[in-house]
């Protein structure tokens, strides 16, 4: 009886390959292709001169970081850089302090007409921002906010999506938690600080994100509620390049550029909050 | 001191009462168990005592003070949770000093009784660890650190044995009632399982529909219950009972007479109780108090002796066997009960009639 050498050759074993996931990575590829063009583009005119600007090879005939030096050493662009950081940081710090206080008190403490505030805020995921505009304005105009931070934030400060997200989360922390706290003596601002905020990680992180890519990337209010070219966002200041100075390709896709680089750190470093969150969540990114 | 008091003490939700009036003295440094079944209100009455439910009617006290009104931390009592309640992004030492958040010690202080609970505890070498690390049983040794290092007048124990496996459980009885004899403090403990009960209790509570149904030590509730309810939920396995009927001056139970009647029992429906480990497989002595035929059933031998159940005339039994014997299921069997081991109750009322 002889035995059998187990064989070392390779064989491609074609039957595990189903038709199925052969249509699904094609339109994934397709789809990735479409998703990075623009951005390919976008880094690939920021390397171009003026005159290379319809020259629509990706690779440039002549690279150089000209646009770069000449958008950084342009005060009015880390202005709006600057504005945009400030905005974006400010709005999201807001958020997870005020949604998940609110998600907070909504889930974990029984009182009347808890339900009516929360289905209330809910409710006002229902309207379109574009109805909410001239309202906003108005408030602001009386506040007088128009050309200030103030009116740029203010819509942003606390989000009805925030809050549900937060209080979904916050049902999830075992009341043991809450009350073990209760009798070691803890205030109840201070439970929720110190034992329930710690143990939402996940989502704080999850509406973090989103907040700040939201408010970064934020073109239609700020445009509107701001007058001086000093309270500019970036997505604003980007946009006056195309207007005042007959469209400088060059220039709107360096800055673009520089400014998609926020964007990409956040991603990047919290890319498995933002899945995580994604999931969680059950939202589009 | 740390004695509490309860005074009529009700708890309403809504309409529906769930705690129904109950009187009760624990003395200080005493280890009370309640013990009774889900939604018996034993878990109510403890959230009362440690101040997360508020009280519907009646009056608690501990020590000298009424604390209806006084906030959890007022009532300077620590609680042990059921899941543990150990916060999960915080280190096991950084767990036990949670206790101390509000204490004004300094904290050189705080971390001298942070150690101290570790070596009582025998944490002292995973202080730097995170509870997700940490074994079930050392999760709750965690959780009672946190409640020791407070010094509390008193600790209230919510089934904390719940979630460990039967061999965990068992040790972590022992490790309790230890930390008990050492501190000395008054504990207030509450499970559904007598085990935990009859082993740990200076005094057990049997709780049933938001009644207090009896309070005794535990050799006091295993030999004198006051009712059926008591007499099942006290002992493992439960006590069996026998429908009789008590005629001419005497009680048949299982197609058997059975003599000796006391007097108060009267004519009507009765049980007799007996205790598996009363009934006993075999020939019946000259002196049994009952001896009885069965149908065996089903048969478990756990080493040390046998469980035999039994039919008899249609009611079951569980029964007692030396630990060689093994009955055939099917077959028929004799089994006794020596005088002083029955047990007779008013079948329609469950109370007890006294002991045969």
């Amino acid at each position: 009886m002889t035995a059998t050498v187990p064989s070392t050759e390779f064989k491609f074993n074609t039957s595990s390959i189903r038709p199925g996931r052969i249509i699904a990575w094609t339109v994934l590829f397709i789809g990735g292709v479409i998703m990075i063009t623009p951005l390919l583009f976008m880094f690939s005119t920021s390397l171009k001169s003026a005159g290379q600007v319809y020259d629509l090879r990706l690779i440039p005939a002549a690279p150089s970081f000209d646009n770069y030096v000449k958008v950084l050493s342009d005060g009015r662009f880390m202005r709006w850089f600057f504005n945009s950081t400030f905005v974006a940081v400010a709005v999201t710090l807001s958020n997870v302090f005020f949604d998940s206080l609110v998600g907070y008190t909504l889930a974990k403490f029984q009182f009347r007409g808890r339900y009516f505030i929360f289905l209330a805020i809910l409710s006002t995921l229902m309207i379109p921002t574009e109805m909410l505009v001239i309202p906003w304005y108005l408030m602001s105009a009386q506040l007088g906010w128009i050309d200030s931070y103030w009116g740029i934030m203010f819509p942003g400060m606390m989000t009805a999506f925030g809050t549900f997200l937060m209080k979904q989360f916050f049902e999830t922390v075992p009341d043991d938690f809450l009350e073990a706290a209760r009798v070691d003596g803890l205030n109840e601002f201070t439970i929720w600080w110190k034992v329930a905020m710690p143990l939402v990680t996940p989502a704080l992180s999850a509406l973090a994100i989103f907040t700040f890519l939201g408010n970064w990337t934020a073109f239609f209010w700020p445009l509107i509620v701001t007058n001086s070219r000093d309270l500019y966002t970036l997505p604003v200041g980007l946009s006056s390049f195309a207007v005042e100075q007959s469209i400088q390709w060059e220039m709107i896709m360096t800055g673009a550029a520089i400014a998609t680089i926020p964007t990409l750190l956040v991603f990047l470093v919290l890319q498995r909050y933002i899945v995580r969150g994604v999931m969680l969540a059950g939202l589009k990114g | 001191m740390a004695d509490i008091r309860l005074e009529g003490l009700v708890k309403r939700y809504g309409k529906a009462t769930v705690v129904h009036g109950i009187d009760l003295e624990i003395a200080d440094g005493e280890f009370v168990v309640f013990v009774g079944p889900s939604g018996c209100g034993k878990s109510t009455t403890l959230r009362m005592i440690a101040g997360l439910e508020e009280i519907s009617g009646g009056v608690l006290k501990i020590g000298d003070q009424v604390v209806n009104e006084y906030e959890p931390k007022q009532r300077n009592i620590a609680m042990v949770f059921q899941n543990y309640a150990i916060y999960p992004h915080m280190t096991v030492g950084q767990n036990i000093g949670f206790g101390l958040y509000t204490s004004d010690l300094p904290k050189a202080e705080k971390q001298k009784k942070i150690a101290e609970a570790g070596k009582i505890l025998g944490l002292e070498d995973l202080l730097d660890r995170r509870p997700a690390s940490l074994s079930g049983g050392q999760r709750q040794r965690v959780a009672i650190g946190r409640a020791m290092v407070r010094d509390p007048a008193a600790f209230l124990f919510d089934e904390p044995l719940s979630n460990l496996d039967a061999q965990l459980r068992s040790q972590m009885r022992i490790e309790i009632k230890r930390l008990h004899q050492r501190l000395g403090k008054t504990i207030v403990y509450v499970t559904h399982d007598q085990v935990e009960a009859m082993t740990m209790a200076d005094r057990i509570v049997v709780m049933h529909e938001g009644r207090i149904l009896q309070v005794g030590t535990p050799t006091e509730l295993y030999e004198q219950p006051v009712d059926v309810f008591t007499a099942r939920f006290i002992g493992s396995p439960s006590m069996n009972l026998l429908p009789a009927r008590a005629s001419d001056g005497a009680i048949i139970a299982g197609g058997a007479k059975i003599g000796g009647v006391p007097s108060r029992t009267g004519s009507g429906d009765l049980l007799v109780g007996v205790r598996p480990h009363d009934l006993l497989v075999g020939e019946a002595s000259a002196q049994a108090a009952m001896a009885l035929k069965g149908i065996v059933t089903v048969v478990e031998p756990l080493g040390s002796e046998t469980l035999v159940h039994i039919e008899v005339d249609g009611a079951p039994a569980i029964a007692t066997a030396p630990a060689k014997q093994v009955p055939a299921v099917g077959s028929t069997v004799d089994v006794w009960a020596a005088p002083g081991s029955l047990y007779l109750f008013d079948a329609p009322s469950g109370k007890s009639l006294g002991r045969l």
